[in-house]
């Protein structure tokens, strides 16, 4: 098996790439900006619905039933979905998936390919697969496109280049598209990235998008955005293929109607997206003539196992908890190793890919809850976050320093009278750190306190040694 | 009332000055407090980091030393949110049905102090007196796990001379989170930059708040900058008297 997502596997752990990624002060702008502005429409948009947590609850129920009967409901849609006229595929890990596109590419003699809105094609390293068969992939979602171009990584998952500011976006235009002059307005970057995007739309006949829902019922698939790209991806060239990861599959065509409350609010702060494609199968003489979709797990069934952590594939890819996190909004999506970025990257990359590649990730969090609240299909993150966090140390991968510490603290709240000595010997301990009153520096681990806060030393008095001493004052009188 | 105090293992090594002034308000509103002295901790840390077989010694020993408590008062939310949030699954783990029925008998008997206070007292003036300026950081569990809501304001609102000042971005980690301080120090320092910036911009000379666990981190960001502003419990505010017995 080779499941992978991204480059995941070599990526440096998460307190080393924010630390480096703490210093882009010109990042952290762009991010800070574009996070509270969806933040605050997201705020509006949501509020303005009654039944707000009546249809959180209902996504949540949706999603947990379809997991539980996953079997069932993928065969069902690999059936409708087969009887409109796709082909449905399987693949058990990145390496079939490429394998079963490049098939279907090679049989076209297919040089290029136009894609959109396939975040799961990252996963799978796909571009890179394509690129050594000797075929080109253009992205077409806008800042999809201006990651490529940028030979960058996607910083969000619903807003890659949210970590781009325009006049970023136009040097990069500006050199990739060879144009010799550009402004920064957004008109101006929109006319460019509209004639470069055009000539591929009309010229490209294969293309390969990814979907937010694949309807059981039937066999349907679906594709939300704003921009207008997607739909060109999915109804102009002849051949269209859609990967899939297994768990986005919801049983009827009616369950919908929650999600498409939910996933536009939460994500971008719309009532509704400007563009919702739904296409089933192949029509003739209309769009593609031939459809495939190949269905992922790469892990999913991986999670899907433990059932503690399974609402992890709950998630619908809004990105509201990245831009609810407050840490995500420190680092932007960088910091986490893989396009799976913030508190939903922290909890997915570690059961898809293995917990081993990405220790660092259920730790990338300050548990302060944020994204279980804003989450639009209420995924527990604090709770599988915990849940992982025993996974790592119960395969002894936890830091040495950090278990000893632990054991030890351990064994004095055993005992009451074990924690009262342990309280009298940090106060001599403490001494040699302490200098008029205050600690400004600590060895090892505690280092990563007084790097940038002070302590106050340990008084010289616990308050159990305060109680008691006035209880035995009391008995006195 | 008869009132147990869990006083936290943090409280307790760290911060006896806010045990002290939840004994002195109780005490003042004619309530007994009792202490008992086999407790040791809830098991947050271990939990949260990782340790959850840790804590669920700490747990048996809770279950233990309380089993027979009234009402219990622990002036710290997120110890409250370790028990309330995370004990009923931790039971439930062990498979051990008498221990899923202690923790299911001592969820309504747990209160974290403003709680304490406003839906079991029923008070919110509890008579002090601090005439600085303050302001209130909603800590994380407070907000999002307990949801008390207006409490801490109400209860500020209530003391005499308290001028209580608005903070920006309020609902904002300050970027404590335990282990993640240490394990991931430097976002931990980004976020504390951001928490810091608001409390000055505020105005305020006090910090405030129901868990000493972020005003330490505060404190400490805060004296790191010699900033002149300084952190205080809730419940050392409300414990001060016009006579002048806060300590």
């Amino acid at each position: 098996m080779s499941i992978r997502v991204g480059d995941a596997a070599e990526a440096p752990s998460f307190p080393r790439a924010a630390r480096a990624l703490l210093g882009n002060t010109q990042l952290r702008q762009n991010v800070r900006r574009a996070t509270e502005v969806i933040r605050n429409r997201r705020a509006r948009v949501v509020g303005e619905l009654s039944d707000w947590e009546q249809l959180r609850q209902a996504g949540h129920e949706i999603k947990q039933h379809t997991l539980q009967y996953l079997d069932f409901y993928l065969e069902q849609f690999e059936e409708a979905c087969t009887r409109a006229g796709g082909q449905v595929h399987w693949a058990r890990d990145a390496d079939e998936a490429n394998a079963i596109i490049l098939s279907i590419l090679g049989a076209r003699q297919a040089r290029e390919v136009i894609k959109v809105k396939t975040m799961t094609s990252d996963e799978i390293g796909l571009n890179h697969a394509l690129e050594a068969a000797g075929i080109t992939p253009y992205e077409t979602d806008l800042a999809d496109l201006i990651v490529q171009l940028g030979d960058d990584r996607p910083s969000h998952i619903v807003v890659p280049a949210l970590h781009r500011n325009r006049m970023e976006v136009r040097d990069i235009f500006l050199r990739k598209m060879h144009l010799r002059e550009l402004g920064d307005k957004p008109e101006d970057l929109t006319n460019a990235a509209r004639a470069y995007l055009r000539e591929k739309f009309l010229r490209v006949g294969v293309a390969i998008s990814g979907a937010n829902f694949a309807v059981a019922e039937t066999g349907s698939v679906c594709v939300v955005e704003s921009e207008g790209n997607g739909r060109m991806c999915v109804s102009l060239p002849e051949v269209l293929i859609t990967l899939v990861g297994i768990e986005k599959v919801i049983p009827r065509f009616e369950d919908l109607e929650v999600f498409l409350q939910t996933l536009p609010r939460s994500a971008t702060g719309e009532r509704m997206n400007p563009y919702n494609s739904i296409w089933t199968g192949i029509v003739p003489g209309d769009g593609p003539q031939e459809f495939h979709v190949v269905l992922l797990d790469n892990g999913r069934t991986k999670v899907l196992a433990d059932t503690e952590s399974r609402e992890t594939l709950d998630c619908i890819r809004c990105g509201a908890c990245l831009n609810a996190c407050p840490v995500y909004r420190q680092t932007g999506g960088h910091a986490y190793g893989s396009m799976y970025s913030g508190p939903i990257g922290a909890i997915l990359t570690p059961q898809l890919q293995s917990l081993e590649h990405s220790e660092s990730l259920p730790y990338a969090s300050s548990l302060c809850g944020a994204c279980y609240e804003v989450c639009p299909v209420k995924i527990n993150i604090p709770e599988i976050l915990l849940h992982l966090r025993a996974k790592v140390t119960a395969a002894g991968d936890a830091p040495f320093e950090e278990r000893v510490g632990m054991e030890a603290a351990a064994f004095v709240f055993e005992d009451p009278d074990m924690l009262a000595l342990a309280q009298k010997l940090s106060r001599i301990a403490q001494k040699p750190f302490e200098r008029d009153g205050v600690i400004r520096h600590l060895p090892g681990m505690l280092s990563g306190w007084t790097a940038f806060r002070d302590l106050t030393p340990i008084p010289k008095q616990s308050f159990r040694e305060w109680w008691n001493e006035r209880e035995s004052q009391r008995g006195d009188q | 009332m008869q009132i147990s105090l869990f006083i936290t293992c943090y409280n307790d090594t760290l911060f006896p000055e806010t045990g002290k002034a939840v004994v002195r308000v109780l005490e003042r509103l004619g309530h007994e407090i009792e202490f008992r002295p086999a407790q040791t901790c809830c098991g947050q840390m271990h939990y949260n980091t990782g340790y959850p077989h840790e804590a669920a010694s700490m747990m048996r020993r809770f279950l233990e030393v309380f089993r027979d408590a009234g009402a219990i008062c622990i002036p710290s939310s997120s110890c409250v949110a370790t028990i309330r949030d995370h004990y009923p699954k931790m039971a439930a783990a062990t498979g051990d049905g008498a221990m899923i029925g202690e923790v299911d008998a001592l969820l309504s008997r747990i209160f974290e102090f403003s709680e304490l206070l406003i839906d079991k007292l029923g008070v919110t003036d509890v008579g002090a007196f601090f005439p600085h300026a303050v302001t209130l950081h909603p800590s994380c569990h407070s907000l999002r796990s307990l949801h008390v809501g207006a409490k801490p304001r109400q209860l500020l609102e209530s003391v005499r001379e308290l001028r209580l000042l608005d903070l920006h971005d309020a609902d904002e980690c300050c970027g404590f989170g335990g282990t993640f301080a240490v394990k991931n120090a430097d976002v931990s320092a980004a976020m504390l930059s951001d928490k810091m910036r608001c409390i000055l911009e505020s105005g305020a000379e006090v910090c405030t708040a129901l868990d000493n666990s972020c005003l330490m981190h505060i404190q400490g960001g805060l004296a790191r900058q010699r900033s002149g502003v300084r952190c205080m419990h809730l419940a050392e505010i409300l414990a001060s008297t016009e006579a002048g017995d806060s300590r």
